[in-house]
């Protein structure tokens, strides 16, 4: 199908952008790889009357190290993210998820950002923000404030993003080890299940997407001593809601395979 | 608001101005406004191949991209790399090999082919795959594409 009618602005600075988005509130949506928003365009899932594309903006871009901490621009692409050295040096989370994300036509336009702020818990970024502990710096006319990514995943593609707010970075505190791990029934597809997991010390963090409205911590199961232990943990972790193909029972036995996959190698 | 800008853009090496609807989205305009009908609209939603295009040397999806958003960029579809001889391997390995029945998936799948053979680097059939995994096809089936792409890639016959 065809996009319904909207209006369409690239401000070429943050004050700009601000202006537009305070102006036209809830009916203006923000553009930035477009990889999920103009297929629900396409489909006439969503009607905004104003698209303001926020690719012009430079500072919602590129990938700095800041102290020990990975910060990486709303703007970069997960091809970018892909290619790195940097990434793969100080967030390989992040590169080793980034070649899961759809195809690469999609991956060279898709951002982290666009991503983030979408909080598709079927995506991957979300989980490996929370299995990083990353910071989301956002932005609006009032200044810069930081957010956790625990805080920032409310709910179904529900985030902590305001009206008029700008997600800019994220910062990516480095881990020890780090893996990420999914099963689709297609490579491209949608995971069916995924599981992102960092060990920093002897602190393991087990994050899974796919398993519920937003991103999972498997609390329970990343405290555990042993991997039996740990398998019979995520049992009180996880409820994953059962898709199409897939019954939560058989979501929660590929998520312990997974769980298995990336207990051997953290 | 504005709901059409003044759009300008090298399409195929050529210099174009027009003033475009924000709701078009590429290929609609490579289509209807510049009649470059090879590549082709399946399911407008990004998860066919068939409407891909390079726009400043990387792939991507016509159909997710508006018109408007290439104001500046260098575009090029299957006409542009077909006529400049780019394509001649892949098209000629494409037609040995049987690589294509109904051919509506074939623009697509040659544009996706031709940034892995840019990679210059041997691939497996499994990194063949994953390379084309966005690309559907619903006729040949993907075991003479994957057979025509591996030939060019590492000069197999």
């Amino acid at each position: 199908m065809k996009a319904p009618s909207f209006a369409y602005a690239r401000p070429g600075t943050l004050a700009e952008a601000f202006d537009l988005l305070e102006r036209h509130g809830e009916r203006a949506r923000i553009l930035a790889g477009g990889q999920s928003l103009i297929p629900s365009l396409n489909m006439r899932l969503s009607s905004p009357e104003l698209l303001v594309d926020i690719n012009g903006l430079r500072e919602l871009q590129g990938v700095s190290l800041q102290g020990k901490a990975l910060r990486i621009g709303a703007l970069v692409t997960h091809a970018q993210i892909e290619k790195s050295p940097d990434v793969k040096k100080h967030a390989s989370l992040l590169a080793q998820a980034a070649p899961h994300i759809a195809h690469p036509a999609i991956r060279n336009r898709g951002t982290l950002g666009g991503s983030l702020a979408l909080a598709d818990p079927a995506a991957e970024y979300p989980a490996c923000a929370l299995a990083l502990n990353a910071s989301f710096i956002v932005l609006s006319r009032k200044g810069e404030r930081h957010v956790k990514a625990a805080e920032f995943f409310k709910g179904l593609f529900e985030t902590d993003l305001k009206s008029a707010e700008i997600l800019a970075a994220a910062e990516f505190p480095p881990a020890d080890k780090a893996v990420f791990v999914e099963l689709a029934r297609r490579h491209g597809d949608y995971a069916i299940i995924g599981l992102a997991g960092t060990r920093v010390a002897s602190q393991k963090r087990f994050v899974f997407l796919g398993a519920g409205a937003t991103p999972v911590f498997a609390k329970n199961a990343s405290r555990a001593k042993s991997l039996a232990e740990a398998k019979e943990a995520l049992g009180e972790d996880l409820d994953p809601p059962a898709d199409l193909y897939h019954s939560s029972s058989t979501k929660l036995h590929l998520a312990r395979v997974l769980l298995e996959r990336a207990w051997n190698t953290l | 608001m504005e709901h059409a800008l003044d759009t300008s853009m090298t399409v195929n090496g050529s210099p174009v101005r027009r003033r475009i609807p924000a709701r078009q989205h590429l290929v609609d305009f490579l289509r209807e406004e510049l009649g470059l009908t090879g590549s082709h609209i399946g399911c407008e939603h990004g998860v066919c191949g068939a409407c891909t295009v390079r726009v400043d040397g990387d792939i991507v999806r016509g159909c997710l991209m508006l018109a408007v958003q290439a104001n500046g960029c260098r575009v090029d579809t299957i006409e542009g790399l077909s006529d400049s001889g780019e394509l001649k391997a892949l098209q000629k390995a494409f037609h040995e090999k049987n690589a294509l029945q109904c051919g509506f998936c074939t623009p697509g799948m040659l544009m996706a082919a031709q940034d892995l053979v840019l990679q210059k680097k041997k691939c497996s059939r499994e990194e063949i795959r994953n390379h084309i995994s966005g690309n559907y096809c619903r006729c040949t089936g993907y075991q003479a594409i994957v057979d025509a792409i591996e030939q060019v890639l590492n000069g197999q016959s």
